[in-house]
């Protein structure tokens, strides 16, 4: 079991033509990912070198309409990332994934704006993430896929490389993940941690889970909260950024601390005190999270 | 990015922000002209001179002066230009004046606080006022959060009309401000969005004896991502107000970061640079930046990333901490055997590798004769280190 991607995912690549699309469209066929279509406008009917098995169309309608595209990954340019996500939306694609880096703030304010009133049965997960992987089963994103392992280890981050360090080290201990979700260090995103939270302790195949957030916004606070209230499974987490200065944006947009609010100490004691074990350095998260197994 | 305020106040001009008038000045010949200028333009001798530098809290240290006369006005602008400003934001060394801004002064009835930011929560920008100007606003937001007034703009329609007079009503203005207000308001709110703005921060605004609405202060921040539609914006960068090694990683798209310590980091991705800081502190040790060389990093820009490392001259030693994902650990090893064959390495390096490509990555830096320790772990490499770092130059 798993959630978001799996076997029945049947995925359209926004940005196909482009370098990132296709060598990742490539990396995803790759791994077993059912790579339905790619779009780029002006591109429909042609094909992209080493993808040419995958069809090409103007827009994301007509990959739903005649290959029933149902999940978008894309790979835009930032100017042109917030129209990619909103045409996928009004396509009536459920499951919008959207990779691209450098999005204006601007720009996801009102793709949340219309995204809340106007599909709010969409998923939208990121901006600025590595994506969604079902080992075993189906890899939407960016990420290496060799490192992971079918199981039963949820994983949720804020953090790209963060992520495959924890993917990694469960592997190395004989831990599978059911699915990892990068959620994204942007400050306007789609997916948060308590949206990932609540499908994973839904999900038969998920035993235990490891998140991992960051410096900036309160997402980790709520999601302590939500963990204390509503999960039984068991939880460990990280949190990067631990000796980041005030004022500073460390990389990710949303990686800032402000206004004394947003500090690495007042997320990990808002998880501790809902009984969350939280790994003292990146080195030990798995190692965090296996004495909590049953 | 960062703006200086009189700069910011141009902006708002354009906008049809109200702003007092002034004159920048690069020199005390320029200011001294612009004092004479601004007494012309308002027919008054009131002035006001200050110091343009990129922290806030500047007229605690004593950049700002309000002159009454052109001989206060003169002596002001002598005290403050060149002078080496301290304030709460620039660190004990403080941050050299080489601009200034005079500008008029204003009979002011009663200062407000004004700021606009993106609320990550909402994920709408916010209006925060306060009827507490001038003060320090985090102290206000702290002791009191119920004189913090918050409003969200809907993206769809923007600011209403109406939000302008609630938010007058609330701060207790009267009819003719409140009326202004709700000009200064639609204006300022169509220049945040607009112009890409990240943070914009006006403290104080002012409601003068005559019953104006001013920005007597401009504090604005934009939204890196969205620099690509401002080049105009990208031209008023100050590079002294800028640590150099930043600007030489921002040629190379590279997010770097300068910090206090000696252990000089390259890393790829920023959750893993972060939490490299983090563990270099947890051995023991302080980390002297955080550098992110990103997912898809070629060997060049590795190669510039150690250039700007080993050119800081506090790293006593270096931590590469690299998970390989789209980025191949040889090309981080061939990155970093290029730099060293360039620049030399005078101080000891620690390189943890992992994931794709590994082994080829360990074998590159293995037959290049590097003098480089190698570790298990993450905390391992942290703690070699930090070990290195403690023990000098070896």
């Amino acid at each position: 079991m798993s959630v978001l991607v799996g076997h029945h995912t049947r995925l359209v690549v926004q940005g196909m033509s482009g370098a990132a699309g296709a060598f990742h469209a490539k990396q995803m066929v790759e791994y077993g990912t059912k790579v339905v279509a790619g779009v780029t406008p002006g591109k429909g009917g042609s094909k992209v070198e080493g993808l040419e098995q995958v069809a090409m169309f103007d827009t994301v309608g007509e990959a739903v309409e005649k290959v029933g595209a149902n999940t978008s990954v894309v790979y835009v340019p930032p100017p042109f990332a917030a129209d990619a996500i909103l045409e996928a939306a009004a396509a009536g694609i459920g499951l919008i994934i959207a990779i691209t880096e450098g999005i204006p703030a601007r720009d996801m304010v009102r793709v949340k704006r219309v995204l809340d009133s106007e599909h709010p049965e969409v998923i939208l997960v990121g901006p600025n993430c590595p994506g969604v992987i079902t080992p075993g089963q189906c890899k939407v994103g960016i990420m290496p896929g060799y490192i992971h392992k079918p199981g039963g280890i949820g994983v949720v981050s804020r953090s790209g490389t963060l992520t495959y360090e924890i993917v990694h080290q469960l592997t190395s201990m004989g831990l599978g993940q059911s699915t990892a979700i990068g959620i994204g260090g942007d400050p306007v995103k789609g997916t948060d941690f308590i949206d990932a939270l609540a499908w994973f302790a839904d999900d038969p195949g998920t035993e235990a889970i490891f998140m991992i957030g960051e410096i900036g916004g309160s997402s980790e606070e709520a999601a302590a909260q939500f963990i204390k209230d509503y999960i039984d499974k068991p939880v460990a987490a990280f949190i990067a950024g631990q000796t980041a200065p005030p004022g500073k944006r460390m990389g990710h947009a949303g990686a800032i601390i402000s206004g004394g609010k947003g500090a690495a100490a007042d997320k990990i004691a808002a998880l501790q005190d809902a009984g969350i074990a939280v790994a003292p350095t990146p080195a030990e998260m798995a190692k965090t999270l296996a004495p909590l197994l049953k | 990015m960062k703006i200086h305020e009189y700069q910011g106040k141009e902006i708002f001009r354009k906008y049809g922000v109200a702003v007092p008038f002034g004159i920048p000045a690069l020199s005390v010949e320029e200011a001294l002209a612009a004092v004479d200028a601004v007494q012309k333009q308002t027919g008054s001798e009131v002035v006001v001179v200050k110091a343009q530098i990129h922290a806030g809290g500047r007229g605690k240290g004593g950049g700002v002066k309000v002159a009454k006369t052109r001989a206060d006005a003169e002596a002001a602008v002598k005290k403050i230009f060149g002078m080496q400003l301290v304030t709460p934001q620039t660190g004990p060394e403080g941050k050299k004046v080489q601009r200034l801004f005079i500008e008029q002064g204003l009979a002011i009835e009663k200062e407000y606080y004004l700021g606009m930011l993106l609320d990550r929560e909402t994920g709408r920008v916010t209006v925060m006022a306060s009827s507490e100007g001038g003060m320090d606003i985090e102290e206000v937001a702290a002791a009191h959060p119920e004189k913090i007034i918050r409003m969200a703009i809907d993206p769809a329609v923007g600011w209403q009309d109406h939000q302008s007079r609630t938010l007058a009503k609330r701060l207790g203005m009267a009819a003719g401000p409140s009326r202004e207000l709700a000009k200064f308001m639609t204006a300022l709110t169509r220049c945040y969005d607009e112009m890409d703005c990240s943070m914009l921060e006006i403290n104080p605004l002012v409601v003068t004896k005559d019953g104006k609405v001013l920005a007597l202060d401009a504090k604005i921040n934009f939204d890196d991502n969205g620099l690509y539609r401002h080049p105009e914006v990208v031209e008023l960068r100050d590079p002294s107000e800028e640590d150099p090694q930043e600007i030489e990683a921002k040629k190379w798209d590279l997010s770097y970061i300068a910090l206090e310590g000696d252990i000089g980091c390259m890393v790829n991705g920023a959750g893993l640079a972060m939490s490299t800081m983090d563990i270099i502190k947890y051995a023991g040790g302080q980390p002297a930046n955080f550098l992110d060389v990103g997912g898809g990093a070629t060997t060049e820009k590795v190669t510039a990333a150690f250039k700007i490392i080993t050119s800081d001259p506090a790293v006593k030693a270096i931590f590469v901490n690299i998970f390989g994902g789209i980025m191949k650990c040889d090309t981080i090893a061939n990155g970093v055997i290029a730099a060293v064959k360039e620049v030399g390495l005078k101080v000891p390096l620690v390189v943890r590798l992992e994931g794709t490509n590994v082994e080829l990555g360990k074998k590159l830096l293995a037959d290049s004769g590097l003098a480089i320790t190698a570790c298990a772990d993450m905390l391992d490499g942290a703690r070699k280190v930090v070990a290195l770092a403690k023990g000098g130059s070896k």
